[in-house]
Formats: structure tokens, C-alpha cells, sequence
């Protein structure tokens, strides 16, 4: 017979779908795998069908066919649903036809021989919530981080994500992918309230709910004391869009602030000289000798010896660095190859960049990037996926570079940035408003 | 060589539990009827040349009688059973007697696997056809496949009534069987379908009276009555269809196959054959 006739229909069109794509929209996961005359016997394409009856997704992994009407075939299958209800019923339906889950055993370890690398085939984690089995039991991995290793304690028998950088000789990580499941989160239960543009980043949505779903994911932050974090891009300030910057600060609706060189050195420039790059914000007009401002900006916080003391020293009094220094918020300034001065506050190197914002964002729930294409993209990769992430951009280029990074969780809208702020900030008054009060 | 097969004789065959949907304790098999009916059939598989072994019966194991769940016999190795319902796992020890003081040698699956032997297990030609989820399960077959180098094509049974492979499943010769498909899914009728050249279908009535229950020996099919529509089928086929009643052991769930367990290899098997050839040569 055919062994790809029309039952194996189903899953050739599997085969070619994106895994990833369908394992990171998926709550739960689990891998199973199934021996035997598997093709033949039509057993394959019957779990295969159960799967996919019973509400789940799957990918196979591994397929090997056996040659001689004798040999066994395998087939490794990476199985995806939205529930562990869900998972429990496709588990229970394949089961009574041979594909049984093979993690159970326990994660295979190994010692780090050089440091600063990791050990041949480590197992690389997603942003994903992992547990691996030690001496029998799961253990949630801590620190979830995307494209690291995971280290275990050997005393306290637990693990957390650790970046190859850091490995240090001895330490031991995961090898494999035996004795590792991962908890995909689907956005849609994530509670972040954009289902209705999970689908895809468009520009062809509607503003004002986006604008009232992140102010609600913020007000709600605020009310219940989580962390909150804004990734901001220079064109918050060339766009005028600072002041609204300055007010979600003043609120108290912003816990940290990431950014690099630029945006610190265009507000300052802007709370200076009334100019960002040489435009005047007020009214849009370049003035003379402009392009230079921003250069006597930096020079004149390096002569402070850093932002904290120009504000302290009355050098700097308005702008949004003036606001997080007055307001005890957190900030961190990573650098780049084009930056100018920079700042005394910019760090430098970028792997020390790195380890403060994971230090920084551990008990994060919330972050929203605006404006800024690389910094985005950098701490989406530090974040676990279950930190809801906002991304408003003009292009919609970021969201999508996002998105295919792995920061599935991410909510894309286009859209300008200065509307998009000045909304944000009147949905929040109106949110804070008394009850009674019209506001407007 | 003459067919060898092994039979258990019914001196302590009853219903006394429940664990197919044919055995009701309110139903009580006939003894004398049952002896009757196990002796006639003795008979007229002596007549048909077949050496029949005697399994000692023991009391508190009425199924014993049916000695097809024994194992599964590949040449001179037997897989013995692993039975799934703890009434019968006591026949398992009496059973690897038997075959230990024998010529067999004993292989055994996994304690965690469940097999039932030739009921559930069936050569047709170089495949081993075997039924999962009743009582056999199909990790068990897939272990098999790997013991003995062969290719299993495990098939799901769907319908209580058709527990065992061997009650909806009879292959007659190489490449020749008849089967219920009602006791199939889709998949599992495809399977057969796929591999056997020449199915032969049982209408459900026939199905009811054990007609795919049959014990071959060479070219005759012995099976319950009540079955006219096949036994006219296999006389078209070229076989020679006899049927002998077996009421009572029919309501314990088995009938003619299940009451035999080819020592020498089922006419079907495709091994048999080979090993026929080397032996001429």
C-alpha cells in the first residue's frame, strides 16, 4: 500500500506547519512517541486523528520508517492544547493505542568544561514557564529566559535559566530535551484583553481600544502594586511625546525605564535648550547651530558627573530623566556603537547591560515599548512569556521582529506614537477620575 | 506431519464470573451438554488427522478450556499469555507447565503488558495480526513484533461482543481470512483490507454464532452452527466447511478457535510454510 495514501493527508499538512508557531500558541505541551508497524497498521494516522478530534495540535519531531516489512517504524510526536484538561483527554485517547509520553525520566545533566560555554547540545529554553525532572520529581525552572541553559543546583536541587556567557566551570546544565516540559501561555488567556487583535499587527485596528486595554493593563498594575516597564525609543521626544512620558511617571504608573543613550539625551536636550535634534518642539521650527544642542546636553551632565547630580545641582529640572530621578524611578540607559558623549549613566558594555535588566525585570508583569526597534527586541528576549508586552510602533516592521523573535505574548499597534501617548494619559485621568466626576 | 493441537477438557468449565458480555452467571453452561459438545468436536478433529494434547484441567479455572489464549506459538518458542482479568491469570502458570515439559521454550512479555495469546494474536501469511484494547494492549504487540522479527499490525477492536481477534478474525491460509467488520473501526478494517489479498466478510448474525471462530485443519473449516451463508462461501473457496455445536461453551464467549491452540502453526502461517520448505529441502 501507499503509506502516504489519503489518511496520511492530515499529517503531511502538520508536518509543513510552523512548529513553533504552533507550539508557542499553546498552553500545554507534552511529547509522546509511537513504535512499531505504525504506517501499515494505519495506527500513526489514527493518533494522529485523535489528536487533532480531541481539540490538540501536534508536530512530529522524529519519523523514521522501517525499511523491511519487518522493521519498526517510530514517530516522536510534540503535542500542543490550549488546557491541561485538554491535554489529559488527548493523553488518555492515544494512550490505549501505543503513544505514551516518554518524559519520564529525569533531565540528563552536564558539567560546564569551558567556561563561558555550554556543554555540547545543551537544551536551549524558550520564554516559555519550563519544569525539568530531577530524581523523579518536576522542578520549575526560575528565571525563565529564552535562548539560555538551564543550571541546577545540586544541593537545592533547583534550576533556573543561565545565558552561556555566564556558565562557570563545573556548573551543570541540561543536555537534551529528555526530562523537560515546557507551559507555553496562550495570549488569549494571558488576560492582557487583545484577543481581539492577537491575530496579526495591522494597522487596520482600532486605536482607541488598544489605547484603553494598555491604560487598564496599567491602571490595574498601579492598583495591585506590580511592576511595571516602559522600553522607550528617542522618538518618544522628537515627537513631543515626552510630556505624556513625564505625567505616566508623575502618576506612578511606571516602575522602570529602559532606554538608551538617545531618549536620556533628548529630553535632557529638550529640558535644556527647548529643542530635540535641533528642533524646536514648540514650534517645529530648526534653529540655528541646533545640531549641536544635544552635544552640550551630554557635555554638561558628564561635567556633573551624571544625570542624578545635575538634577540634585539644579543643572536639570524638567524632562523625563528630571521626572524618574524626582520620582525614585528605576532607569537603565544601555548603549550603542553610534552613541554620542554618551551619558555618564549609559552602560557601556552591552553583556553587563544584559545582567542588570534581568536583575531588574525579575518580578515584572507588564512592559510597554514604544518607539524603539533594537531595545525592544532585547529585552523581549530577556522577558519570560508570561509578562504581558505592549508594543506601539509606526512601523509595523518592530512588532512583527518582535513576534518572530519568540515574544509571542506580544500585542502590536500601529500607530504614532504622540496620539497614541496623549490618549493613553487622558484614558488614565479618566480611569483615576472620581466616580461622578464628568472629567474630560 | 499431521496438525497438532492442544485441547483442555471442560471437567470444570462454568460461567462463574463475568468478564465478557456473553458470560451471565443467571446462564449456566449445561455440563453434560458442554462435555458432549467438547467431545464431538475432539472427534472431528481426530478424524481430520489432528493429534490432539490434553491440558490437565484444574478446578477454579473454568476457562482453561479454551486453550487458544494459552500463548502463541512461532515455530518452537511460545509467548505465553499475560492475562488482563485476574480470573484468568491463574490459568498462566498451568499453562508454561505444559509448554516447559514440551518441546517449547517460554518467552514472556513484561509483567505490565497484557497479551492473550493466540485469541488475540493471528498469523496471516508473514504478518501477526493483533487485536488491542479488550484485552490484549498494543504495546504489548509492539514488544511482540520485536521478539519474534516479524511484522505485527495491531487492529483496535471496537465491540464488546468481539473481545478477542480470534472471535471476528480467521485466517484460512496465506493471504486468505474471513472477518467481521462491524468488530473494527476504519483503521482497522483499512489495515486488513490492505493486507489480506482475499477478505472474506461475515454478515453480523453469522458473526453472533462464532463463525469467525473457526479451527482450521488443512483445507477444512470447523466451526459453530448456525453459519450456512459461510460455510457456503468457503465451499465456493474450496473448503470444507463442518459445523458441530458448541452452545455452551458460546455462552462463556468462546467456541470452536477458542477452544484449540495449534501446537504446529496455523495452515495461515506464513513461518509454517517456510519452515515446511526448509525441512524438505
Amino acid at each position: 500500500m501507499s503509506e502516504h495514501s489519503q489518511d496520511n493527508a492530515g499529517s503531511d499538512k502538520n508536518l509543513a506547519t510552523d512548529e513553533a508557531r504552533i507550539l508557542a500558541a499553546s498552553v500545554v505541551t507534552e511529547r509522546v512517541e509511537v513504535q512499531g508497524h505504525i504506517l501499515d497498521s494505519l495506527l500513526l494516522p489514527k493518533i494522529l486523528d485523535l489528536i487533532t478530534s480531541n481539540g490538540g495540535r501536534f508536530v512530529i519531531t522524529e519519523m523514521s520508517v522501517g525499511q523491511a516489512a519487518t522493521d519498526a517504524s517510530y514517530a516522536l510526536l510534540d503535542l500542543a492544547t490550549d488546557s491541561v484538561e485538554q491535554m489529559e483527554a488527548v493523553l488518555a485517547a492515544i494512550e490505549v493505542h501505543g503513544a505514551a509520553p516518554i518524559e519520564t525520566v529525569d533531565a540528563r545533566l552536564e558539567a560546564v568544561d569551558i567556561e563561558g560555554a555550554l556543554p555540547e547540545g545543551f537544551y536551549s529554553t524558550t520564554n516559555h514557564r519550563s519544569e525539568i525532572r530531577i530524581d523523579g520529581d518536576w522542578v520549575p525552572v526560575q528565571d525563565q529566559e529564552m535562548d539560555c541553559g538551564i543550571v541546577v543546583d545540586p544541593v537545592l536541587n533547583t534550576a533556573r535559566c543561565k545565558p552561556m556567557c555566564d556558565a562557570e566551570l563545573g556548573e551543570r546544565f541540561v543536555v537534551g530535551h529528555l526530562g523537560v516540559r515546557i507551559f507555553a501561555e496562550s495570549t488569549s488567556e494571558s488576560g492582557q484583553g487583545f484577543e481581539f487583535m492577537n491575530s496579526a499587527v495591522s494597522s487596520e485596528k482600532p486605536k482607541q481600544v488598544a489605547v484603553r486595554r494598555v491604560a487598564e493593563q496599567l491602571f490595574q498594575a498601579r492598583q495591585e502594586g506590580k511592576k511595571t516597564l516602559i522600553v522607550g525609543g528617542p522618538a518618544i521626544i522628537h515627537t513631543g511625546s515626552g510630556e505624556h512620558l513625564e505625567t505616566l511617571i508623575r502618576d506612578g504608573y511606571v516602575d522602570l525605564l529602559f532606554a538608551g543613550n538617545a531618549l536620556a539625551t533628548h529630553d535632557i536636550e529638550h529640558a535644556m535648550f527647548g529643542t530635540s535634534l535641533g528642533v524646536r518642539l514648540a514650534c517645529g521650527e530648526i534653529v540655528e547651530a541646533g545640531h549641536e544642542h544635544h552635544l552640550r546636553a551630554i557635555n554638561r551632565i558628564r561635567r556633573a558627573g551624571g544625570i542624578r547630580p545635575a538634577v540634585e545641582n539644579g543643572i536639570l529640572s524638567s524632562g523625563v530623566m528630571y521626572q524618574c530621578v524626582k520620582n525614585d524611578v528605576d532607569y537603565l540607559l544601555a548603549g550603542s556603537i553610534r552613541d554620542d558623549g554618551p551619558l555618564p549613566d549609559v552602560e557601556t558594555d552591552a553583556i553587563e547591560a544584559q545582567r542588570q535588566m534581568r536583575e531588574k525585570i525579575r518580578d515584572l508583569s507588564f512592559c510597554l515599548m514604544i518607539a524603539t526597534t533594537l531595545h525592544s527586541i532585547a529585552v523581549g528576549n530577556l522577558l519570560p512569556a508570561s509578562v504581558g508586552v505592549v508594543c506601539v510602533d509606526i512601523n509595523p516592521s518592530t512588532v512583527i521582529k518582535l513576534s518572530d523573535r519568540g515574544s509571542s505574548q506580544t500585542v502590536g499597534v500601529v500607530t504614532d506614537v504622540e496620539p497614541f501617548m496623549r490618549a493613553l494619559v487622558a484614558e488614565l485621568q479618566r480611569m483615576s477620575a472620581p466616580a461622578g466626576s464628568t472629567g474630560v | 506431519m499431521n496438525a497438532e493441537i492442544l485441547m483442555c477438557p471442560p471437567d470444570y468449565f462454568g460461567i462463574e464470573y463475568e468478564i465478557n458480555p456473553w458470560m451471565n452467571r443467571d446462564k449456566p453452561a449445561d455440563h453434560a451438554k458442554a462435555t458432549e459438545q467438547w467431545n464431538a468436536l475432539h472427534s472431528i478433529l481426530s478424524d481430520l488427522g489432528a493429534e490432539i494434547q490434553l491440558l490437565r484441567p484444574v478446578k477454579g479455572l473454568p476457562d482453561s478450556v479454551f486453550t487458544a489464549n494459552a500463548g502463541l506459538v512461532f515455530g518452537d518458542r511460545v509467548v505465553l499469555s499475560r492475562f488482563r482479568h485476574p480470573q484468568r491469570q491463574g490459568e498462566e502458570d498451568v499453562d508454561e507447565d505444559w509448554f516447559t515439559r514440551h518441546r517449547f521454550t517460554v518467552e514472556k512479555l513484561p509483567a505490565d503488558r497484557f497479551f492473550e495469546g493466540a485469541g488475540d494474536a493471528l498469523f496471516c501469511g508473514d504478518e501477526l495480526f493483533a487485536g488491542y484494547r479488550m484485552r490484549s494492549d498494543v504495546r504489548g504487540h509492539q514488544l511482540l513484533g520485536e521478539m519474534l522479527g516479524c511484522r505485527v499490525l495491531p487492529v483496535e477492536l471496537v465491540d464488546d461482543y468481539y473481545y478477542h481477534l480470534d472471535t471476528c478474525f480467521c485466517p484460512l491460509a496465506p493471504g486468505v481470512a474471513i472477518y467481521f467488520p462491524g468488530a473494527f473501526d476504519e483503521y482497522g478494517r483499512k489495515a486488513l483490507q490492505e493486507h489480506v489479498d482475499e477478505l472474506i466478510e461475515v454478515g453480523e448474525a453469522e458473526a453472533r454464532s462464532f463463525a469467525c471462530n473457526a479451527v482450521v485443519v488443512g483445507e477444512s473449516v470447523v466451526t459453530n452452527i448456525g453459519c450456512p451463508r459461510l460455510q457456503s462461501v468457503l465451499k465456493a473457496n474450496g473448503f470444507t466447511p463442518i459445523a458441530t455445536p458448541l452452545s455452551e461453551f458460546v455462552k462463556a464467549g468462546g467456541s470452536a478457535k477458542c477452544l484449540t491452540l495449534r501446537l504446529d502453526g496455523e495452515e495461515a502461517a506464513g513461518w509454517k510454510a517456510m519452515a515446511g520448505r526448509e525441512k524438505a529441502n
